[in-house]
């Protein structure tokens, strides 16, 4: 039984694609010249600006893992198929892998910018529930021995504490101040600074987010590529 | 609708026949203020918000745990068969919405006797008490369910549903800090139409994804 994921696990190009696409954020990311204006004379970021590049594309690509793991759960739910479970569980834990580096990297940053490792920021305090639901989600997975029935129930809460964390972490920014851009008094947003975003920044930055969610998904399909051998032999 | 009317009958009577849950949650409520009370004796404002909801939660954790867990596998099979799924969960939603804001108030009241009443606003408050009680137990209610077909106990739902309830808690808190001074906040209205919202989603997502919960 072939699936799209399985043919595109199987392609060469992406994989290759990811590979330049993060080679190429490395070196762009830290030769190319920073505005002046937005690194230099109207905040103290310098040349720590450059995280940028590495912590704010991890984020995305923890969403979009976390998204391809609820496909899959919606997925499992309409037609019960061990497969699919295994695809949930495996992007979902790709993601909190990026999500727990996401939080590492922007951590330092606060460190040297902020001045503290940790300053109860709205979206500080939404990453570090994304990583509590997600922890919480394979808790639950591993409290059930029964493997059908784990699938189900791990897959309804995987699709009920998506739809609870999107509405939060677009509610959370604006209910309080926040230090990262674009969060002064109730402005907050959940992304970045909007139009804030530098001609040539968007150039290093849009291919670190697709280089990094590309990673992510060939990890991924690696993991999953080992739990379906595994899968064969007990059952051989 | 008549099924739903039907099964939180059931629920009721089951209630007054046993008596358990009901006398069970008024004294968890009851202790856990009065060691509050030893503990900080009259805290001020902000404190005694932030105490106020915390307790809630764990008030909700409680009395909504026993729900799904005192059914046994045959009866919800019984029930399954002659209501059906989606009749179920609702009964259920509003049965525990109805406990939690009883209890709400009850812990209310233990508040103003034990820690003070730092209220210049109490209807306000009261008002606010309602809704959260019934955003908390709406949320709990459908981990509840999860916990149960994991068969296990209110350790589980903790672990599941803190993380999941943080935006009704600070909404809640961000509401109800109005409740202790003469300020106006800037947008309330928006607050309180935000946790209705998250409401009706968390029932909607209750109502859709239940129905798989206990497909056997």
């Amino acid at each position: 039984m072939q699936d799209f994921m399985q043919a595109f696990m199987h392609r060469k190009w992406w994989k290759i694609l990811s590979i330049v696409l993060l080679i190429y954020t490395f070196i762009a990311g830290l030769l190319i010249p920073l505005p002046y204006e937005t690194a230099y004379a109207n905040s103290n970021l310098y040349e720590s600006m450059r995280n940028f590049f590495f912590h704010v594309p991890m984020w995305f690509s923890q969403l979009i893992l976390i998204s391809v793991s609820l496909f899959y759960s919606i997925k499992y739910l309409r037609n019960p198929n061990p497969l699919y479970d295994i695809y949930a569980t495996e992007f979902a834990r790709t993601a909190t892998v990026l999500g727990c580096l996401g939080l590492v990297t922007g951590s330092i940053w606060a460190n040297y910018t902020w001045g503290t490792w940790w300053s109860n920021d709205p979206k500080q305090t939404g990453a570090a529930i994304a990583l509590l639901i997600y922890i919480a989600y394979f808790v639950l997975r591993n409290s059930m021995p029964d493997m059908d029935k784990r699938s189900r129930v791990a897959a309804v809460y995987n699709i009920f504490a998506y739809f609870i964390y999107i509405p939060m972490i677009m509610i959370l920014p604006r209910l309080t101040e926040s230090l990262h851009p674009g969060g002064k008094g109730s402005e907050g947003n959940p992304g970045l600074g909007g139009s804030s975003l530098d001609a040539t920044m968007r150039l290093v930055f849009w291919p670190a987010v697709i280089g990094w969610a590309l990673l992510g998904t060939w990890i991924s399909t690696l993991r999953l590529r080992v739990r379906l051998l595994e899968e064969k032999k007990h059952s051989a | 609708m008549n099924h739903i009317i039907a099964l939180i009958k059931k629920d009721l009577l089951l209630e007054i026949r046993q008596q358990y849950t009901f006398y069970g949650i008024l004294l968890y409520v009851a202790s856990t203020i009065f060691v509050l009370y030893l503990a900080m004796n009259q805290p001020e404002e902000k404190v005694w918000n932030g105490l106020f909801w915390m307790i809630q939660l764990f008030i909700c954790v409680n009395a909504v745990a026993k729900s799904f867990l005192q059914e046994s596998q045959g009866r919800m099979l019984y029930f399954y068969t002659i209501a059906g799924a989606r009749d179920f969960i609702l009964s259920k939603l509003l049965f525990n919405a109805g406990l939690m804001i009883i209890m709400s108030l009850v812990s209310l009241a233990l508040f103003q006797l034990l820690l003070g009443n730092p209220l210049r606003n109490p209807f306000r408050f009261i008002g606010f008490v309602c809704l959260g009680g019934c955003s908390l137990s709406l949320v709990f209610t459908f981990l509840a369910a999860i916990a149960a077909r994991a068969r296990q106990g209110a350790a589980l739902m903790a672990i599941m549903g803190f993380p999941l309830i943080i935006p009704q808690v600070l909404l809640l808190m961000k509401m109800s800090n109005t409740a202790f001074a003469d300020i106006i906040q800037v947008g309330l209205w928006q607050i309180i139409l935000l946790l209705v919202a998250l409401d009706v989603l968390v029932i909607a997502l209750a109502v859709i994804l239940f129905p798989f919960l206990w497909k056997d």
